[in-house]
């Protein structure tokens, strides 16, 4: 019992210590990202289209940032969305279990490989084939989108195969029983019955590609200005973020940590929904 | 209507049914009785090619349905299980309204919209005794209903696709002793329009509603034959071991 109870304190005393890790760092990135918003104007910081910091005065307008991740963004879950939700529905309703049960681990380790290599394969790939062969100058919204596509797959994939796995068999055998064939007991059983669960896992996805970094500075050419197509640069809030703090003072600084702070209330609304989206559906 | 001809089935190496013959008589109730792990549910699931969806199942033997094998390659599973309607053990209402649990057969089948499908829906209700109940609540979500009424939403979800045989198993098993006599005595009312095989545990249930009674032991029909005859001469030890208790 004594053993217990150390064991309880010292489990509790870790997990403490880790939400109290993440305060201090939330805290820090608030403290330092908030003045400059307030002392610029939340309108002129969040819509401002010029960013140049070293002008005389400097010009801290992140609106081309937050149009360049939410292009990227789409663009990825134009592609990865299908192509996920599609393989899920796949795997967990029409392969044979065996095939899935290879598939499924298979894919996640595809969340285990470094950004950076996804990164390289674009830079190296992916750029010259859009340049050579689609326009501009490969460095682009269409390269950032594509890779980060790929790269939110095991996301989508994984929570969607768990979310229709759970759908009781129950509701498959009713529907087969009535002569509905594969499909349409999936496309009207299944789905309608893992909806908030499928929405989870997508605005998860979302939530990776938005906080992506790295694969995306090497392959959408990191243009601080609004992208006018598919086939023109970016950049995201967090390649802007990268790339400059490292020789970032004062005031540069801070208006780096503040697109720290758009970033992190994005990442906060997406998850925050996908929750509440994922519990709506138990309650049903 | 129905007859199963030597039929048997594996699951993988595990035969669960080793050459079972036995005819079903239209609009009768015909029950499927004997202890747990017999085959009971698994001859039911023979009967609408269930255990397709089984993988690793095999089946030999012939069911003919109207004279055709339904174990027949050619033959169309749609067509077969909008004929041959199933009742499953817990009630399995789809997570949607009322009316589109009703309207879903209908729907995938084409076989109506709007005012009609309406109406089959109403009719279907009407047929399991919900209407009076849920005709007012057609946009309730299913999953709110009571035990019982789920398990007559579900009947009424056969009832709209017009089949000729409905396969009960054990329809009552999640049901209170009063929801149990309810759905008992609708078994009795649909009996004049279908074709009915229930699957039991419950003998005193076997007796009270069936016409015919197959007692089933390790993947063998036992003993077949007209539910009173059964029970009070049977023709076979085994089978009177089980109805007297002494089983087991
Ligand atoms: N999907 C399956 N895979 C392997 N074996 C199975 C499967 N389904 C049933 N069995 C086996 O086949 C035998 C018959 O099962 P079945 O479900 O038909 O019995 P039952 O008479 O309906 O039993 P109960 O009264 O418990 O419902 C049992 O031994 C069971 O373990
Ligand atoms: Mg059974």
């Amino acid at each position: 019992m004594k053993q217990d109870s150390a064991i309880r304190l010292i489990l509790l005393g870790l997990a403490m210590s880790s939400v109290a890790a993440l305060a201090v760092i939330t805290l820090f990135i608030f403290r330092e990202g908030l003045p400059i918003i307030f002392r610029q104007g939340p309108g002129s910081f969040l819509f401002g289209s010029d960013w140049d910091p070293g002008a005389e005065p400097a010009a801290f307008g992140i609106f081309a940032m937050i149009a360049g991740t939410f292009a990227v963004t789409g663009g990825a879950l134009l592609l990865g969305v299908p192509v996920g939700l599609g393989s899920a529905i796949f795997l967990s309703e029409f392969a044979p279990r065996k095939v899935a049960t290879i598939l499924k681990p298979a894919l996640e380790l595809l969340a285990g490989i470094p950004s950076v290599v996804f990164g390289y394969i674009g830079m190296l790939v992916l750029s010259p084939f859009i340049r050579d062969h689609i326009g501009g100058s490969g460095a682009s919204v269409l390269a950032g989108s594509a890779i980060l596509g790929i790269m939110i797959l095991p996301t989508i994939i994984s929570i969607s195969m768990d979310t229709l796995r759970s759908v009781p068999r129950s509701y498959r055998e009713g529907s087969f029983a009535l002569g509905a064939t594969g499909w349409q007991t999936t496309w009207k059983v299944t789905l309608p019955a893992a909806r908030s669960g499928l929405v989870a896992a997508v605005i998860l996805g979302m939530g990776r590609a938005v906080g992506e970094t790295m694969a995306v500075i090497m392959v959408t050419g990191n243009t601080a200005l609004v992208p006018k197509s598919p086939l023109s640069p970016a950049r995201t809030l967090t390649a802007n973020i990268a790339m400059q703090l490292n020789a970032a003072v004062g005031e540069h600084r801070e208006a780096l940590f503040a697109c720290g702070v758009v970033l992190f209330v994005i990442i906060m609304v997406l998850n925050t929904f996908a929750n509440w989206v994922a519990k709506l559906g138990k309650r049903a | 209507m129905l007859e199963a001809r030597n039929l048997k089935l594996w699951y993988g190496d595990f035969r669960a049914l080793n050459g079972v013959s036995m005819s079903i008589t239209p609009n009768a109730i015909t029950a499927i009785i004997g202890p747990s792990g017999c085959g009971k549910s698994t001859l039911l699931r023979c009967f609408n090619r269930m255990n397709d969806l089984v993988e690793g199942s095999r089946t030999e033997g012939e069911v003919l349905f109207e004279g055709k094998n339904i174990n027949d390659r050619r033959f169309d599973m749609t067509e077969l299980r909008k004929r041959v309607g199933m009742v499953f053990q817990r009630p399995n209402p789809f997570p949607l309204t009322v009316f589109d649990n009703v309207a879903y057969g209908p729907r995938i089948h084409g076989l109506a919209s709007g005012d009609a499908l309406r109406e089959i829906v109403k009719k279907a209700l009407q047929s399991t005794l919900l209407w009076d109940e849920l005709g007012e609540k057609l946009e309730a979500p299913a999953l709110s209903l009571s035990a019982e009424q789920q398990q007559r939403l579900c009947i009424s979800r056969l009832v709209a696709v017009a089949p000729d045989v409905l396969l009960m198993d054990e329809p009552c098993s999640a049901l209170d002793p009063m929801a149990t006599q309810n759905i008992e005595e609708l078994m009795l009312e649909l009996k004049k329009r279908f074709t009915i095989v229930i699957v039991t545990h419950n003998m005193q249930q076997a007796a009270r509603v069936s016409d015919f009674t197959g007692f089933m032991l390790l993947g063998d029909l036992v003993e077949f034959g007209e539910t009173q005859r059964v029970f009070t001469a049977p023709r076979q030890k085994k089978t009177e071991e089980y109805i007297t208790g002494r089983y087991g």
